[in-house]
């Protein structure tokens, strides 16, 4: 990799919110073109970062620079070209979809002959023109979601830092951002985005930081990550009731693997010897007078690794913090 | 850099201007307070309302400018979307200064409104120069300080009532009914100390037949008190975003 390739530089980018450690020593680079994702549960750091990068908090030690700008002397510089799409989208409830739009494009310094053709372009794109001059809240949330992005959008940025993209949004909604996302990475722009969600973590980025209290565990891409986790196998069943009172129990049927709750009603099993593991499922249900619905051996996915590598069950990845 | 900053401060005032001034926060304290205040006034003694001119238009500069204030920034402040204006290539010291304009050209509005308003109704001639110089620099005194008290709280009307307790103060310590120079000596003190007591004094003279350079003097001392206020809410608002 060479040196004009990295648009994002972080080194030992650390932040304190009094006692609280926010971000602890983070070091990574991002290359231009990539999606680059930092993956992490609520409360890992992940805001603080965009917000460190983007200059709406500064850093209690450390360095970083966006597209060489160094943040802490030229970050108006480098806001220049970067887009922002905070976790809220917090556009003006009171103007219109093109009020909205048409200020950011002010705001950015779009020359003024091209702002509106700019504008409508991106409502376009966007799928929303045909609600240009209704009121930002009168929108959905999916609706609210893609305004903002637009809105980060209007002065072709070089850089996109997406904070917890899909975060409220329903499936359908999450799924056409994300193929925006995708198509945004086809037109050059390199996007950083925060979530914790490991489904879009996988989908979307070329390579991943898992950050977890404030430290960055491990970079590398969804396909690497998941390679760690395949040396082990991974048998995952599900039950008619909910797991969690069965859990202790459990965790002593199966010695040298490792027992975790993937979903309420749904326990996976890493490592351990298979034939004795499906043995001891079935053993444990009749003991325990329990109706087991399936029984799978499954391919080893970002969930798995990111349980292998961070030793967290993937419930507390589906902690929401809620979203507008 | 500058250029950035500049258009930056233009384009946030006229946004929150169609945004905010008719919010309700706005219009009742920024718009109904003042004309109620002028029309009880002026109800009450007619024949020697000319006389407490000056001191309702510094009245209502007071209540419309701090009034905006608190609706262009704690509004944003509440829905986040503050932080989007500091995301665009603008310094911070750029939005907030945007934000006092939006604040002062919503008192000026009212301003022209009533002393317009009063020198029509009442024949008065006042000296124009004295009188804009003196209009425009508390407009922003009063903006930059409805911004430093806006900015230590999150709700609008957090923000009003923390906005009372200056706002009354100076209504009965700098001479807008009672004269500065009537008061015992410890008020008179106290009324040196608030910069109403400058805008009702420069008002007055901007309105007297033997207009002087006090006028001067006021315009000075009210510059004084915007740098006093702007600083310490850029500092503020900067703590805010650490």
């Amino acid at each position: 990799m060479n040196n004009k390739d990295i648009v994002i530089q972080a080194a030992d980018l650390t932040k304190f919110y009094g006692e609280i450690l926010a971000v602890d020593h983070i070091s990574f680079e991002v290359e231009r073109g990539e999606i680059f994702g930092f993956l992490g549960p609520n409360g890992a750091g992940k805001t603080t970062t965009i917000r460190i990068l983007t200059g709406l908090s500064q850093p209690t030690d450390g360095k970083a620079s966006v597209l060489a700008f160094d943040i802490n002397s030229r970050i108006v510089e480098a806001k220049r070209h970067i887009g922002v799409v905070p976790e809220i989208s917090n556009l003006y409830d009171e103007l219109s979809a093109i009020d909205n739009l048409l200020f950011m494009a002010q705001l950015y310094g779009v020359p003024r002959p091209q702002r509106r053709k700019r504008v409508e372009e991106l409502l376009k794109t966007f799928g929303l023109y045909e609600r240009k001059d209704s009121p930002f809240r009168t929108f959905s949330r999916g609706m609210k979601r893609a305004l903002t992005i637009a809105a980060a959008l209007i002065h072709n940025p070089k850089i996109l830092f997406l904070d917890e993209p899909t975060v409220g949004l329903d499936v359908v909604a999450a799924r056409s951002l994300r193929n925006l996302i995708a198509n945004l990475r086809q037109q050059g722009i390199t996007i950083f985005l925060t979530t914790h969600y490991l489904e879009e973590a996988d989908l979307l980025c070329d390579r991943v930081a898992i950050l977890v209290k404030g430290r960055i565990i491990k970079i590398d891409s969804p396909e690497a990550l998941k390679a760690t986790a395949e040396e082990k196998s991974v048998i995952e069943f599900s039950v008619e009731r909910e797991i969690s009172e069965l859990m202790e129990n459990l965790s002593n049927k199966f010695p040298g693997a490792k027992v975790v709750a993937a979903e309420q009603n749904k326990v996976r099993i890493y490592g351990g010897i298979p034939a004795d593991i499906y043995d001891n499922v079935f053993r444990f249900a009749k003991y325990k007078g329990i109706e087991i619905q399936s029984v799978n051996s499954i391919k080893p996915s970002l969930e798995d690794a990111f349980i292998k590598i961070t030793g967290l069950s993937p419930i507390v990845m589906t902690m929401e913090k809620g979203g507008r | 850099m500058w250029r950035d900053s500049l258009r930056g401060i233009y384009y946030i005032a006229l946004k929150d201007m169609r945004t905010y001034y008719l919010k309700p926060p706005s219009v009742s304290w920024g718009i109904v307070f003042p004309v109620a205040w002028i029309l009880a006034f002026y109800l009450r003694n007619p024949r020697g309302f000319e006389e407490l001119v000056p001191g309702l238009i510094a009245m209502t500069i007071l209540f419309s400018t701090t009034a905006a204030e608190a609706v262009v920034i704690n509004f944003e402040l509440r829905l986040g979307s503050l932080e989007r204006l500091l995301l665009a290539p603008i310094s911070l010291p750029s939005v907030l200064l945007g934000k006092i304009l939006g604040g002062a050209i919503f008192g000026l509005i009212m301003t022209l409104i009533v002393t317009a308003g009063s020198a029509v109704v009442l024949g008065l001639h006042p000296n124009l120069l004295y009188l804009i110089l003196i209009i425009i620099a508390s407009l922003l005194v009063f903006s930059s300080l409805g911004a430093l008290l806006c900015v230590l709280v999150k709700e609008v009307f957090e923000a009003q009532t923390l906005l009372n307790l200056p706002r009354f103060l100076m209504i009965f310590l700098s001479g807008v009914v009672y004269p500065v120079s009537a008061m015992p000596a410890v008020l008179q003190y106290l009324g040196y100390v608030m910069p109403l007591t400058y805008t009702v004094d420069g008002l007055r003279h901007s309105f007297s037949v033997s207009s002087s350079m006090v006028v001067f003097t006021d315009t000075l001392v009210l510059t004084g008190f915007f740098i006093l206020f702007i600083f310490p809410a850029i500092k503020l608002l900067s703590k805010k975003f650490e």
